[in-house]
């Protein structure tokens, strides 16, 4: 049975991106990021959320592609994912659609530069366009995060 | 009628008049024929069954009144406490305490109380002194083969199987023409001892030392090894006919240690011959004694959620925020009559924050009120004679510090009277009085909190301390020598470090103390420990009055702004650049007749556009940390100001040198430094 997601459409570059709606918290502009000291690069820091201290990571860092200027059209996309919540500087953030879960193929190993393991799989919408649907809880991986770190030490 | 409406006030009360039995039964065996203890006692059982009966608890108030019964006849002279009778009192106020946590957990609080009620009825018809042998053991007979364990082993054992240990529980038997048994059990101890740590025997160590034991006992084990090749290990020992290791998991430990307080008793209760030791007797210290006679004074309060506090606390942070904003605002607008008002409401609002932080305080004396019976127990089962004195048990800590405080001090309570104490003939052979003391004291100094274990006992030996740490290779040799007495000792605090000789199932032998202090750190506390050979040692636990609002400076380091706590900054101050000595490369600085280390904070969180030695003087904050000092070098001060502790999301979880963030009055987060890091 297929059953529709909706999805959050954002972009990094040229590639189109979703995420499904109930983890996405809300899509904000750029604002003042505190920088937090001793983590990745793609950490860019923490901000304060109406009153909550979010950590905000670059997904263009986060996936090891070449960070861009900030512009206009940045955005961060604030997801939760069980405890965690953590905001994704995304180059610019499209709209909302509906997808089939049936229109959604396993990944090939690498697109647009990012590891299978990340991704959840390709997705056709019904106007031709190809989204790339986001595997969180691997994006969100900490286990990652402390490698990262150790290797920088 | 509903009656779960009243469960939640039932269990409330319920649990408020067992411990008020515990303390006054504790009292009571304190000086045995003071009948106004006894009427107190003897009410506070009589409500309970009444509220139990009317909730339909029919165990809980048969139980109840059955003590009841017991009580009455003392109260009217007809009947003169011993140790015995005691003794089955506290085993019934345990099953009544286990049966009213089944009741909190959603039970029906029934339990199986024949064998106390048994007891109970044999006392007051008389014959309890004719059969004293079998009612005790009926009493003692709960506990059974199973390898029961008590509340603090099953942390340890947690802890291990956290950090991946296997807990093993293995049963060994030995041959039937085996004559030294207690040989064979040293044997396998000793084999134990070199693959892992042994939690729990069954029986006692001091039990197999003389040979109390059939042809077979019990270990709950950790270890990393299977259990296939320990049960090899174990069986190559000569004279042991069998041994079976069987790996347990969270689930079974979970078990064991449920039935415990009905089942624990064994080592106390079997002895009933044991001239009447009296433990703990309930603080001689004065202050302990409340108004004994009367009723206990009623003070005006009602019950709160905790969880309606926290939400007053959280809504009050977004309040310190707005107010610091205001602040700023009013100052940069300049208008006469709205800088008053925001002076007025920052005044008011500085007066509601007192009263939001005292709400939420509470005084020790809930985590301490158990520890009298659990030292009481404890001495029973090690055969020591102990006096528990707690002072201070007034002093007030935030909610969120006490409920995490309890372990920490049962275990080095735990450790105290286990290690730290000596035997009966030990002390009586060192000079000392046979009773041994341990002193609980709390008392407020400054912004902290401090809560201290002292004991009168043999003190730490820091050269086998020194010997342990250059041999667990926590140190080297070099290193050791350099080290001042205290320094060797707090070494003791150190991962997976211990120097008791022999076995105990009463404390973790080693597996716990950097536990105790990880934890106190987690609070933002620090723990250490001063001792002298042969006189004692103190362990002294320091805590922060408050985890959610603190007083902070607010430093700069070029565009970035940090939080430091003002609890830790002992003075702040300016140096010309030539005044920075360098001494073997590291840089210092002269301070008050000492000469400091200077940290660099900028170097240490890598700041993009600030570096010090652009400039020709530095502000820096003098920072200390037990008898350890630094000058911490920043671009400039910003001022005092009341921050809200915010954790920095799960995602990050810990960092280096960063305890936690703040939101500042423009919105900006901004990070608060962990000043004990800063010190290598």
């Amino acid at each position: 049975m297929a059953e529709d997601i909706k999805v959050i459409v954002f972009s990094l570059g040229e590639e189109e991106y979703g995420i499904e709606v109930d983890k996405v918290k809300t899509v904000e502009r750029l604002m003042p990021i505190t920088r937090v000291p001793k983590t990745p690069a793609f950490v860019k820091g923490v901000v304060n959320l109406r009153g909550v201290v979010v950590p905000v990571i670059d997904l263009r860092g986060r996936f090891g592609l070449a960070e861009t200027e900030q512009t206009e059209a940045t955005r961060i996309i604030v997801v939760s994912s069980g405890e965690m919540e953590v905001g994704f500087i995304v180059d610019r953030a499209n709209d909302v659609t509906d997808i089939s879960s049936d229109q959604i193929e396993l990944p090939p190993e690498v697109v647009g530069g990012i590891q299978a393991k990340y991704l959840r799989g390709v997705a056709k919408t019904d106007g031709g366009r190809l989204l790339v649907m986001l595997n969180l809880s691997e994006v969100l991986n900490k286990s990652e995060l402390v490698q990262l770190e150790q290797m920088e030490a | 009628m509903d009656m779960n409406a009243y469960l939640s006030m039932f269990i409330d009360e319920s649990q408020d008049h067992l411990q008020a039995l515990n303390e006054n039964l504790l009292k009571l065996e304190g000086d045995p024929n003071d009948l106004s203890i006894v009427q107190v006692i003897f009410r506070s059982a009589h409500t309970l069954k009444g509220m139990s009966a009317t909730m339909g608890f029919e165990d809980l108030a048969s139980l109840t009144h059955e003590m009841e019964n017991v009580l009455d006849l003392v109260r009217n002279g007809k009947l003169a406490m011993d140790a015995f009778i005691f003794d089955v009192l506290f085993k019934g106020l345990d099953a009544l305490e286990s049966m009213v946590a089944d009741i909190t957990a959603g039970g029906q609080g029934k339990a199986d109380v024949g064998s106390i009620v048994g007891a109970l009825k044999s006392i007051v018809d008389g014959s309890y002194l004719t059969r004293t042998e079998t009612a005790a053991a009926a009493v003692a007979a709960p506990a059974g083969p199973s390898a029961a364990i008590d509340e603090f082993q099953l942390s340890v054992l947690k802890q291990s199987m956290d950090s991946g240990l296997k807990a093993l529980r293995i049963d060994v038997s030995l041959e039937e023409s085996c004559v030294l048994k207690a040989a064979r059990a040293y044997m396998v101890f000793n084999l134990l001892e070199e693959k892992g740590e042994v939690v729990k025997s069954i029986p006692s160590v001091t039990e197999l030392e003389q040979e109390q034991f059939d042809r077979s006992f019990t270990v709950i084990f950790v270890t990393e090894h299977d259990a296939k090749g320990l049960e090899e290990a174990v069986g190559g020992i000569s004279e042991v006919a069998a041994a079976r290791a069987e790996e347990l998991d969270a689930g079974t430990l979970e078990r064991l240690a449920r039935p415990e307080p009905a089942a624990k008793p064994a080592a106390g209760a079997a002895a009933p011959s044991a001239p009447a030791a009296k433990p703990a007797e309930p603080s001689a210290a004065g202050e302990a004694r409340k108004p004994a006679g009367g009723a206990p004074a009623a003070s005006r309060t009602i019950r709160v959620d905790i969880e309606r506090l926290d939400a007053l606390m959280n809504l009050f942070s977004e309040l310190l925020i707005d107010r610091s904003r205001l602040e700023q605002l009013s100052s940069e607008i300049g208008r006469g009559e709205l800088t008053e008002t925001v002076e007025h409401l920052s005044r008011i609002s500085g007066d509601l924050q007192n009263i939001v932080l005292k709400l939420r305080m509470v005084p020790v004396d809930t985590v301490f009120n158990r520890f009298p019976r659990m030292i009481r127990d404890l001495a029973r089962s090690l055969d020591k004679k102990v006096e528990l004195i707690v002072t201070g048990a007034d002093t007030e800590l935030d909610r969120t510090v006490i409920d995490e405080i309890g372990d920490p001090l049962v275990h080095l309570l735990r450790n105290s009277l286990d290690h730290g104490l000596e035997t009966t003939e030990g002390r009586l052979q060192a000079g000392k009085p046979e009773t041994g003391t341990i002193w609980l004291r709390a008392y407020h100094s400054g912004n902290h909190v401090f809560i201290e274990v002292e004991e009168d006992g043999r003190g730490i030996n820091s050269d086998k301390v020194k010997a342990k740490a250059v041999e667990n290779g926590v140190l080297s040799p070099e290193e050791a020598a350099r080290l001042t007495v205290d320094e060797m000792n707090n070494l003791i605090f150190a991962p997976g470090f211990s120097t008791a000789d022999q076995i105990s199932d009463i404390s973790g032998r080693g597996v716990g103390l950097d536990v105790v202090r990880s934890k106190i750190l987690s609070l933002g506390g620090n723990v250490s420990v001063e001792s002298k050979a042969g006189v004692g040692s103190k362990f002294s636990i320091q805590l922060p009055l408050t985890l959610s609002i603190i007083t902070a400076m607010l430093v700069k380091l070029g565009s970035e702004k940090y939080a430091v706590p003002l609890t830790s900054i002992v003075e702040t101050g300016i140096v010309k650049r030539e005044a920075i000595l360098t001494v073997h490369g590291n840089r210092m600085l002269s301070y008050r007749n000492a000469v400091i280390p200077v940290v660099s904070l900028s170097r240490v969180l890598g700041a993009p556009d600030y570096r010090e030695d652009d400039e020709e003087e530095s502000e820096y904050i003098v920072i200390r940390k037990g008898d350890k000092w630094a000058a911490v070098i920043v671009d400039d001060f910003i001022g005092q100001s009341d921050i809200v502790l915010k954790s920095m999301g799960a995602y990050l979880g810990q960092t280096p040198a960063v305890s936690g963030a703040t939101i500042l009055g423009d919105g900006q987060v901004a990070l608060i430094i962990d000043p004990n890091a800063l010190f290598k």
